[in-house]
C-alpha cells in the first residue's frame, strides 16, 4: 500500500510536468495540425538557460526561491523568443506545403537545437543547485518533498491560468476560432499569423516552466534531456486526445501516474527480472495501445477531421 | 461621386484555371444588388476575392481604399463583412462567442456600442438570444444562417456580402432570412447578394448582375432582368 501511495505522489509530480509540455504540443496541433517535434528541445533549452542564470546568482545572497524565479523568467524569455523564431523561420514558410514537409522540418529543428545546446552547455550532465525548499514530509507511510508540492502547485495554477486565457478572454476566443477555421476567423479580422505566433510563444513559456521544474525534480539537466521528455509529453497529448487542452492535462497526469506505478511494481510483477529502470517502457506501451485502440485519445474528437 | 464599391477587371485563378475572368461592376452606397448565375459561375469566388480570402488581379476600390492591397484580415475593419457560403459558424464556440467574434476587430472603447448592437441583433433574431450558450455546431441549418448573419452584423458593416443565405433552408426559413436582410438594408447597410434563388433575389434587390462561367453577361435593373427572356429561361425555370 505504501509503495502505491508513494508512486502515486511521484507520478503526480512527473505527470504535472508532462502535462505542461503536452499542452505545448496540443496547442500547436490544434491550430496548425502540426506535431512540433522540436518542442521537447525547447524544454531542454529552458532547463539549461535557467541553470546558467541560477548558477550566476547562486552566490548573490538572494534567497533560493527568488533565484529560481529569476532563472525561470530568464528561461521563459529565451524560450518564448525561441518558439516565436522557430515558427517564423521554420514552419511559416511551409504553411501550405504538404504535411510531411513541416514534420520533417520539426525533426530537423529538433536536431539543430540539440546540437546548439551541446555546443553551448557541453555534453556533461549538470547538477542543479537545490535552491527550492526540499524538506520531506510523511503521509500514511509515503514521503513527499516540498519541491514536489511546489511542482504540482505551480503546474496546477499555470494550467488553470491557461484555461482561463483560452476559455474566458478575447484572445482565447480568437485562438479557438482560428483553430477551428482560420479563413473565417480572418473574416472577423483575426490575424492568423499573430495568433499562431502567440500560440508558439505561450507553449514555449510553458515549456520553460516545465524545464525548470523537471530539473528541480531530478536535480540534473543535460543537452539531450528534451528528447525523451518531449516524446513522453507527446504521448500524453495523444493519450488525452491531441488538440484538446483538457486532454493534454489529463493525459499528462495519467501518463505520469501509469509510469510511476509501473516502475514501482514491475519488479514484483516480473519476479525481479525487470527493474524500475524500465520506467520509460510504459509511456511507449501506452502510446502503442492508444494508437491501436483509441487513436483519437481519451477526450479527442473524431480524428482526421482536418487531415 | 465614386461608388461605394468599384471593381475593375477582377480576375481570380485556382491554379491554372480562371474562375473569374476580368469582371467589372459597381455597388452604390445604400443599394441592394444581386449577383446571380448557375453553379460554378464564379459568384462565391468573386465574394471571396472581395473579402480578401483569395488572391486576385485587378482593382477593387472600396470607399477610396484599394481592397486588393489590404492584408486578408483587414476588410472587416474597413466595414466590409461577408456571410460565407455554408455559413461558416464556429461550431465549437457557443452562439454568444460566435457573435462576440463578429465584433473582434472593434476596439475596447466601443464596448458599450457593441453591447447595444448585440441587443439589437437579439431583438432582430430572438432565437439567437434563446440559444446563446449553445454550441453553434448544434444549431439547425436555419439557426446557423441567422447566427452567421448576426455575427456579420456585430462587425457593424457598411457593405454586407451575402453568399446564398437561403441555401438548404425550408421556404418559411427563407422568408425569415430575407426579412432580416431587408431589415438590415433598411438600416442603411449596402448589400451585395449572391443567390441561387434568382426569383427572390430579383424581387428584393434593385439591380442585378448575371454571371456565366467567370464573366458578367448581363447587368440591369432587377425588374428588367426578371423580364429578360434569357434570364427567365436560364434562372427562373420558365
Ligand atoms: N478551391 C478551389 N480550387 C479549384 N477550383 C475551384 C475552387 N473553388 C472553386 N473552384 C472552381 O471555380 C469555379 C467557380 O466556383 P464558385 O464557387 O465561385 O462558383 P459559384 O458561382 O459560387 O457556384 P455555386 O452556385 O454552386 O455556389 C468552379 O468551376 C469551381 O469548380
Ligand atoms: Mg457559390
Amino acid at each position: 500500500m505504501d509503495i502505491f501511495l508513494q508512486q502515486l505522489i511521484n507520478g503526480l509530480t512527473l505527470g504535472s510536468i508532462y502535462a505542461l509540455v503536452a499542452l505545448g504540443y496540443t496547442m500547436v496541433y490544434g491550430i496548425l495540425g502540426l506535431i512540433n517535434f522540436a518542442h521537447g528541445e525547447v524544454v531542454m533549452i529552458g532547463a539549461l538557460s535557467s541553470l546558467t542564470v541560477i548558477r550566476l546568482l547562486a552566490d548573490s545572497g538572494l534567497p533560493g526561491p527568488v533565484v529560481v524565479l529569476i532563472g525561470l523568467l530568464a528561461a521563459a524569455l529565451v524560450c518564448m523568443a525561441l518558439g516565436f523564431t522557430i515558427e517564423r523561420v521554420a514552419y511559416r514558410p511551409l504553411r501550405n506545403a504538404p504535411r510531411l514537409a513541416p514534420l520533417i522540418t520539426a525533426i530537423g529543428v529538433s536536431i539543430v537545437l540539440q546540437q546548439l545546446a551541446m555546443l553551448t552547455w557541453g555534453r556533461s550532465y549538470h547538477s542543479v543547485p537545490p535552491l527550492l525548499p526540499a524538506a520531506t514530509h510523511e503521509v500514511l507511510g509515503a514521503t513527499f518533498t516540498e519541491v514536489q508540492v511546489i511542482i504540482v502547485a505551480v503546474a496546477a495554477i499555470t494550467m488553470a491560468g491557461l484555461m482561463m486565457l483560452v476559455n474566458r478572454t478575447k484572445l482565447g476566443r480568437a485562438m479557438r476560432a482560428t483553430a477551428e477555421n482560420p479563413a473565417i476567423a480572418g473574416l472577423m479580422g483575426v490575424d492568423a499569423n499573430r495568433i499562431i505566433g502567440l500560440t508558439f510563444v505561450i507553449g514555449s513559456a510553458l515549456a520553460a516552466l516545465a524545464g525548470v521544474l523537471v530539473s528541480a525534480n531530478y536535480g540534473i539537466a543535460h543537452y539531450h534531456m528534451g528528447f525523451i521528455l518531449g516524446l513522453k509529453a507527446f504521448t500524453a497529448a495523444v493519450l488525452g486526445g491531441i488538440g484538446n487542452l483538457a486532454g493534454a492535462m489529463v493525459g499528462g497526469i495519467l501518463l505520469g501516474v501509469i509510469e510511476a506505478l509501473g516502475a514501482g511494481y514491475i519488479g514484483d510483477l516480473t519476479g525481479g527480472v525487470l527493474g524500475s529502470h524500465y520506467q520509460d517502457v510504459f509511456a511507449f506501451f501506452v502510446l502503442i495501445v492508444v494508437l491501436i485502440f483509441r487513436p483519437s485519445g481519451l477526450m479527442g474528437e473524431k480524428l482526421a477531421e482536418r487531415a | 461621386m465614386a461608388a461605394l464599391l468599384d471593381v475593375l477587371n477582377l480576375e481570380v485563378r485556382y491554379g491554372g484555371i480562371a474562375a473569374v475572368k476580368g469582371i467589372s461592376f459597381a455597388v452604390e452606397q445604400g443599394e441592394m444588388v444581386c449577383l446571380i448565375g448557375a453553379n460554378g459561375a464564379g459568384k462565391t469566388t468573386t465574394l471571396k476575392a472581395l473579402a480578401r480570402m483569395l488572391p486576385s488581379k485587378g482593382e477593387m476600390r472600396y470607399r477610396g481604399d484599394r481592397l486588393d492591397r489590404l492584408p486578408g484580415h483587414a476588410p472587416i475593419s474597413r466595414g466590409l463583412a461577408l456571410v460565407p457560403e455554408g455559413r461558416g459558424v464556429f461550431s465549437r464556440l457557443t452562439v454568444a462567442e460566435n457573435l462576440a467574434m463578429g465584433a473582434y476587430h472593434r476596439p475596447r472603447h466601443e464596448s458599450g456600442e457593441v453591447a447595444a448592437d448585440l441587443d439589437r441583433i437579439h431583438e432582430l433574431l430572438p432565437r439567437l438570444k434563446e440559444r446563446r450558450s449553445q454550441l453553434a455546431g448544434t444549431l439547425s441549418g436555419g439557426e446557423q444562417q441567422m447566427l452567421a448573419i448576426g455575427r456579420a452584423l456585430m462587425g457593424r458593416p457598411q457593405l454586407l456580402l451575402l453568399d446564398e443565405p437561403s441555401m438548404g433552408l425550408a421556404p418559411l426559413m427563407v422568408q425569415k432570412v430575407f426579412e432580416v436582410v431587408r431589415a438590415v438594408a433598411a438600416q442603411g447597410v449596402t448589400i451585395l447578394l449572391v443567390e441561387q434563388n434568382a426569383k427572390l433575389a430579383l424581387e428584393v434587390c434593385s439591380r442585378g448582375y448575371v454571371m456565366e462561367s467567370g464573366d458578367i453577361t448581363l447587368a440591369d435593373k432587377a425588374d428588367v432582368l426578371a423580364a429578360d427572356p434569357r434570364v427567365r429561361a436560364a434562372y427562373l425555370g420558365e
